[in-house]
């Protein structure tokens, strides 16, 4: 028998980004509000406090911020026909653990979705017809339109402090931002960063190639900002120890920097660390949650009986705790039945490095989202039918951090140990820029998520499944990338050329770090044979339970999730607070 | 992650350090030392995890993957096997933070890290099953090599060209580059980069970590040296 605690009016599981919008929210309405959290308490004072943080080896080479997978990982395989085997250390994503989640030491690049995005199989079913859709992709719309959630990207700009420059008001363009992307109601909160060389470099190229140049939308602050709760960030001093760290100087906006702080003065919110719930239960009938079971710090099981359970826990979490409660079909790729792992999606990067003997970049002087970018790629300005392909990238110049253990290019044909070695990090060191280009990931019916037969963990429940690989359309598009970003690349006149982007028939690869923009699994729609949420990210079976993050996206975007995915935290608060508190029940009729 | 050594150390420089000085440019609250040189020497410093032979091994191989010359300070001066001894004993080593549950299987080199080993266990078999090799081919150790003979080995190491026994020669060399890169690099405070010498070698500035007045001068060298975590400069 487990413990059992205090009811409530919502248990909050986990407590990033997602949770900590809901959390704002649901105690401004005077509810009850408990969050718990599986990792640790984290603020910027003590835990990212100067110097400590400057720390390389700890923080970016053995990832002290994240998740330990000895406590919690997943397997991997790239097809049907193989055995999963455990990522066994970190390598190709890098998920949160602890408050604040992913969020204290993610990069800051805060980016919309297109319009298109959101209605992607309808946008292009409409424009090129549906015969362009390869046999087993599985894209969708979002279900929730760009114009719906404009008003909470817009609030959302305003808690993060985005620095930028936009490019749409009200459908008038704006010289200096993107002019491809959907209209916003406003301006950036804050003016863009300050320019690095590369990134001005960068620009030039890109106008003389007749593209679009623009300031990457950032959440490191470019100057001192109060937001909508009062919290307060300094501008971001270039520390170049962003990514994969928290932030010094309480300028990259994170949950903490941005919402907890306000949101521990309402009485009526509480959160307790070291507690990893391992199941939503359910009430006999299976049509509504009664509350959380947890496993405490002590290794104490506990209940936790609640009203509303919304779930925020990581894209992939969020869909193996949906399994083990039992909640939803499981997805069978086989009979193509079930929903609840169905369109796990990644992202497709690719890259350039270039190297300069005259010039000295500094690369030290970096911040997580300093960069300049084009849009002139993305979804919405690419012939899908021409091309051959369906997705799109945003190409960019970020310097981020000079940390040589692992950021140190070097140019072709080094090699990787001896004098040779050293002397080509003495006199490159601080003369290499990168392009990169960051794209989208369709989905797939063969890609998705399920629960391990062999594989289990310190509790004796199984981990969650990957089973994913590259495709062939998925490839092609990062090719066309590769051509346009070797073109900006050799408009720049480097001494030296590494280019890098993945050949058709690549297979995944869990070792080197991509992103931590896993999607999908748990999506969101207006079909529950092809969705496990509503277009309110409320469960289709069980209706007091809503599911928060980016396990909403049915394929990825061409861009980095969290705007969106803090957009969709609101919208679905909004629902909550304006139609469900009302009337509980589904808030769409399946 | 081996927050003990990272403790032990900073006592141990603490004591070591004749005098303090507070120092506005680190921030409020923030002790610094004016070049307090508290790095042990490499030829004093008695191993915890690696035996004796395990030593001469690290010894020799660090050296021939970083040697010294006059473009920079090699590993030995770097003092990278004391990072890498230091490393073997703590999280790293026991591989503390990974999932290390069977079974083990087989699988594509994209799928990662599949070992029973850990970091530590890979070290110590690799340096045995190396030293056999070596005993058996050329009749001594790998530390009594010639350097032309052992560069000839390591990269048989790491292309996987030669096999030894009950270890990926591929994988013992993977971590022994890592480790000996990391130790060359890291803040001086994991033991490794001895008076900041790699870093002043490239011009990192270390744990400066504000920029904010330098960031349009463009091509333009920055022009301060490092400073450490315990507030060396260099
Ligand atoms: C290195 C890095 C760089 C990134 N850069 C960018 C970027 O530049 N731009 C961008 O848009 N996005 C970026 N991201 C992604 C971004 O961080 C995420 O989109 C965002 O943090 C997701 O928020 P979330 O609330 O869904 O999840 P998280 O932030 O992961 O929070 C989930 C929380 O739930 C907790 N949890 C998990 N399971 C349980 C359980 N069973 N019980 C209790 N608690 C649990 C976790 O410990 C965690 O604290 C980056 C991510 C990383 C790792
Ligand atoms: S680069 Fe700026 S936002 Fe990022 S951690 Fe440093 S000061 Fe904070």
């Amino acid at each position: 028998m487990s413990r059992q605690e205090q009811p409530v009016d919502v248990v909050l599981v986990g407590l990033g980004w997602t949770n900590a919008i809901m959390g704002m929210e649901l105690a401004q309405e005077g509810l009850n509000v408990l969050a718990l959290e599986r990792g640790e308490d984290r603020d910027t004072v003590p835990d990212f406090a100067y110097p400590k943080m400057a720390d390389e080896l700890t923080y970016g080479v053995r990832y002290k911020l994240m998740v330990k997978p000895a406590k919690s990982t997943i397997t991997v395989r790239h097809s049907l026909a193989e055995t999963a085997v455990p990522y066994r250390h970190l390598g190709s994503f890098l998920p949160g653990d602890g408050v604040g989640g992913a969020g204290t030491h993610w990069n800051g690049h805060t980016w919309r979705p297109m319009p298109e995005e959101l209605r992607l199989r309808s946008y292009v079913e409409q424009t090129f017809g549906k015969n362009i859709i390869p046999k087993d992709m599985t894209i969708q719309d979002y279900g929730v339109s760009y114009e719906e959630l404009e008003p909470h990207f817009d609030f959302f700009d305003k808690v993060l402090g985005v620095s930028g420059k936009a490019g749409n008001i009200n459908g008038k363009i704006q010289e200096g931002g993107n002019p491809f992307e959907g209209p916003r109601s406003h301006e950036y909160p804050l003016p863009p960063l300050k320019r690095t060389l590369n990134d001005t470099m960068f620009s030039d190229a890109a106008k003389a190639q007749g593209l679009h140049p623009f300031p990457l939308p950032s959440s490191n602050a470019s100057e001192a900002y109060t937001n909508p709760y009062g919290m307060q960030l300094g501008p971001c001093n270039f520390c170049g120890f962003c990514e994969r760290y928290g932030c010094i100087n309480y300028s990259k906006a994170s949950p903490q920097t941005a919402i907890l702080g306000a949101l521990k003065q309402h009485k009526n919110f509480a959160y307790r660390t070291g507690c990893e719930v391992i199941k939503v239960n359910l009430s006999d009938d299976k049509k509504t949650a009664t509350g959380v079971t947890y496993i405490d710090a002590k290794g104490e099981e506990v209940f936790q009986p609640a009203k509303l359970v919304v779930v925020g826990t990581f894209a992939y979490n969020n869909v193996r705790l949906l399994l083990l409660s039992g909640i939803g079909q499981p997805y069978d790729p086989l009979s193509n039945t079930g929903t609840v792992g169905r369109n796990y999606a990644y992202q497709m990067m690719g890259g350039a490095t270039l190297f300069f003997k005259d010039k000295q970049f500094n690369p030290f002087i970096g911040a997580g989202s300093n960069a300049t970018t084009v849009d002139d790629f993305a979804i919405n300005q690419i012939d899908f039918a021409k091309e051959g392909f369906i997705g799109g990238s945003y190409l960019l110049a970020a310097q981020t951090n000079g940390q040589p253990i692992h950021s140190l290019p070097l140019p072709p044909g080094t090699p990787t140990w001896g004098a040779d070695w050293k002397k080509a990090a003495k006199d490159y060191y601080g003369h290499a820029m990168s392009i990169s280009s960051h794209g989208s990931n369709m989905s797939y019916r063969d890609c998705y998520l399920s629960l391990d037969p062999n594989y289990k963990d310190d509790h004796g429940l199984p981990l969650l499944r990957l089973t994913f690989d590259w495709k062939e359309n998925d490839l092609r598009m990062t090719q066309f990338m590769k051509q346009k970003v070797a073109a900006l690349a050799k408009g720049l006149n480097p001494d030296f050329l590494k280019v890098s982007f993945k050949d058709i028939g690549t297979h995944y690869d869990v070792r080197p770090y991509q992103t931590t923009h896993n999607v999908g699994g748990a999506i969101m729609g207006t079909d529950p044979k092809t969705s496990v949420l509503n277009r309110y990210q409320q469960s289709w079976d069980v209706h007091n339970v809503f599911v928060l993050g980016s396990s909403s996206f049915p394929q990825n975007l061409q861009y980095n999730p969290t705007m969106l995915v803090g957009a969709l935290a609101y919208w679905s608060a909004k629902a909550i607070r304006e139609q469900y508190l009302k009337h509980p029940g589904p808030l769409v009729q399946a | 992650m081996d927050s003990n050594h990272t403790d032990d150390s900073r006592r141990r420089f603490m004591k070591g350090a004749m005098w303090v000085i507070s120092a506005s440019a680190l921030g409020s609250g923030v002790m610094l030392s004016a070049n307090a040189s508290t790095a042990p020497e490499l030829s004093q410093y008695k191993p915890v995890f690696f035996n004796d032979a395990e030593w001469h091994f690290v010894l020799a191989a660090c050296d021939r993957l970083i040697p010294a010359d006059d473009n920079g300070p090699g590993a030995l001066q770097a003092n990278v096997p004391l990072f890498i001894d230091r490393q073997l004993q703590g999280d790293f080593g026991q591989a503390k933070d990974w999932y290390m549950k069977g079974p083990f299987l087989e699988a594509p080199a994209e799928l990662g890290y599949q070992s029973p080993l850990t970091p530590a266990q890979t070290y110590q078999k690799g340096i045995a099953a190396t030293d056999t090799y070596c005993q058996k081919t050329f009749g001594k150790v790998f530390a009594d090599l010639s350097a032309e003979q052992q560069d000839a080995l390591l990269t048989q190491l790491q292309s996987g060209q030669v096999t030894l026994t009950e270890v990926s020669a591929k994988q013992f060399f993977d971590f022994l580059l890592q480790n000996t890169k990391e130790g060359y690099f890291a803040d001086p405070i994991h033991g490794g980069n001895k008076n900041m010498a790699a870093w002043k070698m490239i011009g990192f500035p270390g744990a400066r970590a504000s920029y904010l007045e330098w960031v349009d001068l463009h091509n333009v060298p920055y022009p301060m040296g490092p400073v450490s975590i315990n507030g060396d400069r260099g």
